[in-house]
């Protein structure tokens, strides 16, 4: 795969705000050849305001920097330019003709013209020729409503047509592409502006997209018959500025006035993208991404995107408590907290809680209140992690490097991680550095496709000791790095020699340590880990087992690791969570609770950053949020909580870590981890992760396993693959 | 009669306004996705002959390092030359060669109308229909093709030796009606002239490229009509001031 030629010269410009420079360097040529010294800026006029603005600049940017918007289809500020829709002509005073702004540096003393009457008239015959091969099927259209073309047409478009082609002969048909089962393709509605080609290529790494043919038969598609299968299909979705790519499984459920938007936050995976959820009559119908520059940028991994549809089924919509046949029945609340109740007042203290991937802070310290109350101590989480010291301090279970800092990042070594699965948009910002940042990164563990060429160095975990004692060759890459980072995957950590590993990279990174910069960084995969760790619960469900609890919460704990067998025949079950999976399978007494989408409720994200769902929509049946649960069962067991609203219970959080109601921030970890030597030593037991293909990526949870959709995308991954193999097989 | 007066106001509505799409549709006959076929598909192999990887290594070592996918076009074409025609299995040999996806590759190929994706026959005959060799009869050069080889545009012989093809100009307007088969012009051509180059060609003899009137390259035909006079010396033509 080649990186882009053009925007290797970012290195040397040096310049300290990344994002506008390598903006400025994919729009132009003319910056590669600017020497390294700071440019100077200079001064061009846009509808006759004065701007200053680095050489370099694109006209279009230029515009924005005063707030004029100039009309675009191809153009996307996290895209390469291409320049190909005319659909940003401006006029600029003493040029003959209009310039395409999106692709067109400026030049001192430029007089801008956005408004003038040859601007219009070139919009006007732009916006006419693309409406003349393009359908007029708004009104069966997904996109209508929120459609570029039909605002832009309704703002610059000629408010006459002269198309009098009345048979209907003279328009341009393109038959429909099968690109899997998230994107849906109506492909004569394209304007060609190669905006989903460009992402695919340049974001996602998998260049399946392309045009082909010439002129009016040009098309976009994959030439040969093949699914556009990544884990960030979903975006060209939102970068289609017409209906031609739409959403499938939200195809005509819809229009955009009708339904109601509310900011959330992802929890499918530990990123915690920042969401919108469209809702209507109580229902979330789809998940869009929501701009956060710290976070997702806008993009949105498929999984979180699609596997709203889990929101709808398996849901537990009343409490249940296992009657003596063995059968789960359906009871009233008050039965319920009861029979849990009771169990608990028999326990005498041997309560346990395990807490889940989906579980929120709120939750979590609302159980752990109330374990501690009943006298009990033991509260873990179901996601495996290092014993002992190793979540005293919080740097030492975060991604310190943070997620927008791994764009800069020139050296990475990843430790039995795949961030491509993991953490899609993590690892879109690796891939980013590694296109524009000469970015050297190598594995540790399976071999896997990253969709960015990386150095797998093996799968031997005494490799670690190597590179940490500095004799491996990849070492002198990390040191002689500006800014190094290791990325531990947190499925390494759960291995026996975890601890062992966790300290020898620890160890090293303090040596790698920079001014500003923490090169140690875990890579979770679950929403509930880094705030659970937060306010105090222990790594692992070892400890419960072993306690043999009379009474055991299992709040969102679907993963499985717990099994009947493995607890005690007396011991009573209660799983508080939406979804009826694994957790609520072996449960005695089943709560029902609130997924994400439904309640007001914290996450902190793998590099500690505490962000907020707001409810879209109330939870299904009889469910509660989760810690109003957890507050009316402690009131039947006659030991009340100090809270009775969110703000009292956020006021309790901030007391047990305060950083946890300052939402959006993160709070830099303080360094110094003084991690105790572990005893076991790191074994040769090769490294594995658990995803190592697409398929792998789908479910991993129990909202994202009881999805239709992802089920169909697992079908399509395997399908695809079928076919693979029998051309391989056929050709040999 | 309500008819016939909205039939009377569409055309004078219509008379008034510039019509822009009134004409018939043009389409193009190629297909710009790829279908599985018998005759082209991944599974048959592609190789380049060992006389043409040393061609290959030749092109690849023109462009610089990081710049190989220059060499894209001559690959692509160097395959065809070798296979007759461009099966996706060679479009996968070049993006393999180049290190490249195969989906740029495609974009290539599908672009460049020089490129055949479909399987071609040993003489591709590609008549010259663009204005001036169609007003020297270009028209009488395909019929006489069509008749010959009993085959249409875009069609090849059931022997696979002829393709016919309809191009655009090709850049020889002065002797015109014009033909290329495979790399060589056949020029100033006469339906007779057609006929003799497709019979030898039958026959696999290939007749001497170039003009069939007795001509010279594109020298005019009998006497130069022009610039027969000494040439005039320098400051011919300027104006007295100057």
């Amino acid at each position: 795969m080649i990186r882009a030629p053009l925007v290797k010269a970012l290195g040397a410009l040096g310049s300290p705000t990344h994002q506008i420079a390598s903006r400025a360097v994919r729009t132009s040529a003319v910056l590669a050849q600017t020497p390294a010294k700071a440019p100077e800026k200079i001064e061009v006029f846009v509808d006759d305001i004065p701007v200053m603005v680095l050489p370099g600049t694109t006209v279009l940017q230029a515009a924005a920097e005063v707030g004029v918007e100039i009309p675009r289809f191809c153009y996307h500020e996290r895209l390469a330019v291409a320049g190909n829709c005319r659909m940003c002509l401006v006029e600029v005073e003493k040029s003959p003709k209009p310039v395409a702004a999106c692709a067109m540096p400026v030049m001192k003393g430029w007089r801008i013209k956005t408004n003038s009457d040859l601007t219009r008239k070139a919009r006007e015959g732009v916006m006419e020729f693309l409406l003349m091969n393009h359908p007029l099927d708004c009104p069966i259209c997904d996109q209508g409503g929120e459609c570029d073309l039909q605002d832009q047409a309704m703002a610059f478009g000629s408010d006459r047509s002269r198309f009098t082609d009345i048979n209907y002969t003279g328009k341009r048909a393109v038959e429909d592409k099968d690109i899997g089962p998230l994107v849906k393709t109506v492909m004569t509605r394209c304007i060609h502006c190669t905006r989903c080609v460009r992402f695919a290529s340049e974001i996602a790494g998998v260049d399946d997209l392309g045009t082909t043919g010439r002129g009016n038969d040009m098309q976009i598609g994959t030439y040969v018959e093949k699914l556009f299968l990544t884990e960030l299909s979903g975006n060209v979705i939102d970068l289609c500025p017409v209906g031609a790519l739409t959403n499938k499984p939200y195809s005509f459920v819809a229009r955009p006035w009708e339904i109601r938007k509310v900011d959330s936050i992802d929890v499918l995976d530990a990123v915690g993208s920042n969401i919108v959820v469209s809702t209507r009559t109580n229902e979330v119908l789809r998940i869009l991404p929501r701009e956060n520059e710290d976070v997702n940028e806008e993009w949105l991994a498929d999984k979180s995107r699609f596997a709203c549809d889990g929101l709808k089924r398996q849901r537990l919509v009343a409490p249940m408590v296992r009657m003596p046949n063995g059968e789960l029945q359906a009871v009233e609340w008050e039965g319920a907290l009861i029979a849990v109740a009771k169990a608990l007042q028999k326990a005498k203290g041997q309560v346990a809680g395990i807490a889940g991937q989906l579980a929120d802070v709120e939750a979590m310290v609302a159980l752990k209140d109330l374990v501690n109350r009943l006298d009990g101590e033991l509260l873990v989480t179901e996601q495996d992690f290092i014993k002992g010291s190793g979540i005293e301090v919080r740097s030492s279970y975060l991604l310190n490097s943070t997620i927008a800092g791994l764009e800069q990042a020139d050296a990475v070594l990843l430790v039995g991680t795949n961030p491509r699965y993991e953490a899609p948009l993590v690892n879109t910002r690796l891939r980013k550095a590694y296109v524009h940042n000469e970015l050297q990164i190598a594995s540790i563990g399976p071999k896997i496709d990253l969709s960015y060429q990386h150095n797998n160095l093996g799968a031997d975990p005494n490799l670690v000791k190597d590179v940490c004692n500095g004799s491996h060759a990849f070492s002198k890459v990390l040191e002689g790095a500006k800014k190094p980072a290791i990325i531990i995957g947190v499925d390494v950590l759960e291995r026996p020699d975890g601890a062992a590993i966790h300290a020898t990279i620890s160890e090293y990174c303090k040596k790698l340590k920079k001014p500003d910069w923490n090169p140690f960084n875990v890579l979770h995969n679950s929403a509930s880990q880094v705030g659970a760790f937060d306010v105090g619960y222990q790594p692992g469900i070892q400890a419960v087992l072993q306690a043999q609890p009379k009474v055991l919460f299992l709040l969102n704990a679907d993963a499985g690791k717990v099994t009947r067998d493995q607890l005690p025949k007396d011991c009573f079950v209660v799983y508080i969570g939406s979804h009826g999976d694994n957790g609520a399978s072996i449960a005695d007494a089943v709560l029902p609770g609130a997924a994400y989408t439904e309640k007001q409720a914290i996450y902190v994200n793998t590099e500690g950053r505490p962000q907020q769902t707001l409810p879209g929509v109330s939870p299904p049946g009889m469910a509660r949020e989760d810690w109003k649960i957890l507050r009316a069962l402690s009131e039947v067991v006659g030991k009340p909580l100090a809270y009775d609203n969110l703000d009292e219970l956020r006021a309790r959080l901030e007391s047990l870590a305060p950083h946890l109601t300052r939402l959006g921030e993160l709070q830099p970890a303080s360094g110094g981890e003084s991690v105790a030597k572990p005893s076991i030593s790191i074994s040769s037991t090769p490294i594995d992760v658990k995803q190592k293909e697409l398929r792998d990526y789908f479910m991993t949870d129990a909202i994202s396993r009881a999805s239709p959709t992802m089920a169909k995308c697992i079908s399509a991954v395997n399908k695809q693959q079928r076919q693979d193999e029998a051309r391989r097989c056929a050709a040999v | 009669m309500l008819s016939n007066c909205a039939a009377k106001t569409l055309a004078a509505v219509r008379g008034s306004l510039r019509a822009i799409a009134t004409s018939s549709a043009q389409r193009s006959d190629n297909l710009f996705v790829h279908r599985d076929t018998p005759e082209d598909n991944p599974n048959i192999p592609f190789e380049f002959s060992a006389e043409n990887k040393k061609r290959v290594e030749a092109i690849l070592s023109i462009y610089p390092e990081g710049h190989k996918r220059g060499a894209m076009i001559p690959l692509l074409d160097l395959a065809q030359r070798q296979y007759g025609w461009l099966p996706i299995s060679a479009m996968h040999k070049v993006a393999e060669i180049l290190g490249l996806p195969n989906m740029r590759v495609y974009e290539v190929a599908t672009f460049y109308t020089m490129f055949m994706r479909k399987p071609t026959g040993k003489y591709h005959i590609q008549v010259c229909t663009t204005t001036p060799c169609w007003l020297r009869g270009s028209d009488e050069i395909l019929e006489t093709c069509k008749k010959q080889l009993g085959i249409g545009v875009g069609e090849t012989t059931k022997d696979k030796k002829f393709t016919i093809s309809e191009v655009e100009c090709l850049g020889a307007c002065v002797n015109a009606p014009m033909v290329s088969i495979n790399d060589d012009y056949y020029e100033d051509l006469t339906g007779k002239d057609m006929q003799e180059i497709l019979n030898d060609l039958k026959a696999d003899k290939i007749s001497p490229p170039g003009p069939r009137n007795g001509r010279f390259a594109s020298e005019p035909k009998g006497e130069p009509t022009s610039l027969i006079e000494e040439p005039k010396g320098p400051g011919f033509g300027l104006q007295a001031g100057l």
